[in-house]
């Protein structure tokens, strides 16, 4: 029990102690709304990574959650303002290309047998492309709607709010968390990460967890790209390039095993937020430069992963696995 | 080489793709394949095109043999970046052409050093030590800048991106140079034998006798080379710094090249040439689109549709289900884990 949620512990505990750490150098950092900003400005990488995790957990990445984002995000620039079609029919239908869209590249990953990183790869290079095919100027989306839905939000006292992305963190978090540990599909997901061969033996049907995999990140970076085009309030080819590494970082950093089959979706969610924590650190601070943000985050991914692999080391150890070649 | 001959029929693909590639090039436009000299160095459209396209084909060079082992180099963009930065930077301080590009290929060197013990002594998975520094290296470039676009004014360094040599340009002669330096390295040696049996299985490799952590290392060390001269010939091309943008998304482009050349995401069987004639191809076709008058947005779509076709050639899937020219033997796919007969 221990071994699964060591890797979850360790990350809550850098997150906490990360934040302990701000409060007591900034006063003002240990309030509720630093706190709902922490969550909204992190929320549509969070909810993308939400989705990279399924896609880690069964063995695979997938390399097109940026890019996707950016499509959605122009997407329903040009439905809005240009096509004139409401919001929320827009929304439907970003979700449902989101969905689509990772469907397609799970039966291609699937049925033709070939490397996920490849295929999403030229996922990524179709996504931003049909984007930039689109428009490549930053088109502004002006309707009503939008202001009505970037004012809903939970407020607290001290002017503290949790707006609407956050709650859509925390809601598609809380459905992870459901879907990953008390499902089927969710352990149908462990079962190919932790070896392909075997759950086909078993009777895990692989080409319908492949393909719903792959369409639960692809709907997750659409909500995450409707989440963006509410944050900036406009659709931009070129936008939430490279947050498919951010997500992916933010999956390592939180305890899952790149090689799938070992994690847990909260990790994750620490993950994103230890990021988003950084980063808040380093506006805070204002004399540090952005780039220290980088190299932070690279040095807190080494840590991650060589913590992870010693972890590993010695549980098969004591298990009495032959080491890996 | 021995494999000379049957190397030669087994690339027709690439080669035909790049012949169609220029002749709808010169379709296109006429004026495609004329070269003329000028102040001592040759310009044309096909001169840019080898021009343009020697950093992918740079770091192309170096991640066919990473992906040779089954591995992959996400930081090959980031390490442009470094080494741009760093000649820059020192050029710009005042030191000597040497110690400038010495500094620069050392700090390829050791980026490759990281990444290599990553991989073969700590033995985490590729893509995820090479993110690391993906990540990193683009934070440590800035700081070299110190998050400024440093321009520098030397025509010593000035002319290894935008100089000539013979009258030909200097980044195809140093791209030449170095794929006729590796080739030597790794075909008239076993190191390319030994490369491709790490790919294979390391494990057997490793029990047969080849020093597996040393061949890993070897192989990100010279990647990360690669991607240094890479990094000079774009930064002296701009004759500045940009540690944001300076070979932003190559790492993709480059592994794009080497799959298009044919070699296997799987591991094992490498062709370096290949490599670099899959390099062309992208550049032939991104010179095409905007010689055509396309806009430039339709590259990448053009670019996705190439890796599709290409991938699903090469698809164990399919190559088991279409029959196969002349009696050869159809691939077998690498098993995942050995199959057991249930008893």
């Amino acid at each position: 029990m221990i071994q699964r949620f060591l890797p979850l512990i360790v990350t809550m505990a850098v997150l906490v102690v990360g934040f302990l750490l701000c409060a007591a150098q900034f006063p003002n950092f240990a309030s509720l709304r630093v706190v709902g900003n922490l969550l909204t400005d992190n929320a549509f990488v969070g909810i993308a990574a939400a989705g990279m995790t399924f896609v880690i957990l069964s063995g695979g990445i997938d390399l097109s959650v940026g890019a996707v984002i950016g499509f959605t995000t122009v997407l329903l620039a040009v439905l809005i303002e240009q096509a004139g079609i409401h919001p929320m029919v827009a929304f439907a239908l970003a979700l449902i290309v989101g969905a689509g869209f990772g469907a397609a590249m799970g039966a291609v990953i699937h049925w033709f047998q070939m490397p996920p990183f490849i295929v999403t790869l030229a996922g990524m290079f179709i996504a931003r492309g049909v984007s930039f095919v689109l428009t490549t100027d930053s088109l502004p989306i002006n309707h009503p709607l939008y202001s009505d839905l970037n004012e809903v939000a939970w407020r607290f006292s001290g002017g503290g709010r949790l707006s609407l992305p956050a709650m859509l963190l925390l809601g598609v978090f809380a459905l992870s968390m459901l879907l990953a540990h008390w499902t089927r599909f969710g352990a149908n997901i462990y079962a190919l990460g932790g070896n392909r061969h075997s759950a086909e033996l078993m009777g895990v049907p692989v080409a319908r967890t492949t393909v719903g995999v792959y369409a639960l990140s692809g709907l997750l970076a659409g909500l995450a790209g409707i989440v963006f085009s509410l944050y900036t309030g406009a659709g931009y080819s070129l936008a939430a390039t490279g947050v498919e590494l951010d997500t992916i970082t933010a999956v390592v950093i939180g305890g899952t095993q790149l090689t799938g089959g070992y994690g847990l979706v909260l990790g994750t969610f620490g993950g994103v937020l230890i990021q988003g924590l950084i980063q808040t650190y380093i506006t805070f601070d204002g004399t540090m430069s952005s780039w220290w943000t980088k190299i932070a985050i690279g040095v807190l991914l080494f840590v991650f992963i060589l913590l992870q692999k010693g972890l590993l080391a010695v549980w098969s150890d004591r298990d009495g696995d032959p080491a890996e070649a | 080489m021995s494999l000379s001959l049957s190397g030669s029929t087994r690339n027709l693909p690439q080669y035909g793709a790049l012949v169609a590639v220029l002749l709808a090039n010169w379709l296109l436009f006429p004026d495609f394949f004329s070269i003329r000299l000028q102040d001592g160095r040759l310009f044309g459209s096909l001169v840019d095109v080898m021009n343009r396209g020697a950093p992918v084909a740079l770091l192309a060079i170096g991640m066919t043999m990473v992906i040779a082992t089954r591995g992959v180099d996400l930081s090959v963009g980031a390490i442009m970046a470094i080494s741009g930065a760093i000649a820059a930077t020192m050029t710009q301080a005042g030191w000597g052409l040497s110690a400038v590009l010495a500094a620069s290929l050392a700090s390829g060197l050791l980026c490759g050093l990281w990444n290599g013990v990553l991989v073969a002594v700590l033995r985490i998975q590729p893509i995820i030590a090479t993110l690391i520094l993906m990540v990193a290296g683009r934070g440590i470039a800035q700081l070299v800048t110190e998050g400024q676009i440093v321009t520098f004014v030397s025509p010593d360094l000035a002319a290894i991106g935008s100089g000539s040599f013979l009258t030909v340009p200097m980044p195809v002669v140093l791209t030449v140079a170095v794929l006729g330096l590796t080739a030597l390295l790794v075909r008239m040696t076993a190191l390319g034998l030994m490369i491709e049996s790490v790919g294979v299985n390391r494990l057997s490799s490793a029990y047969a006798g080849v020093n597996t952590p040393v061949i890993l290392i070897a192989v990100y060390v010279w990647c990360g080379l690669c991607a240094a001269v890479a990094g000079l010939i774009v930064t002296a091309d701009i004759r500045g710094a940009d540690a944001n943008n300076a070979g932003l998304w190559l790492e993709l482009d480059a592994i794009l090249a080497v799959v298009v050349g044919g070699t296997s995401l799987l591991g094992g069987r490498f062709g370096l040439l290949m490599s670099v004639v899959g390099a062309a191809i992208l550049q032939a076709m991104n010179t095409g689109i905007l010689l055509s008058g396309f806009k430039p947005e339709f590259n990448l779509i053009v670019k996705a549709a190439v890796l599709l076709v290409v991938l699903l050639a090469q698809s164990p899937a399919l190559t088991t289900l279409l029959p196969r020219p002349r009696g050869a033997q159809p691939i077998k796919p690498h098993p995942v884990a050995p199959k057991r007969t249930t008893p």
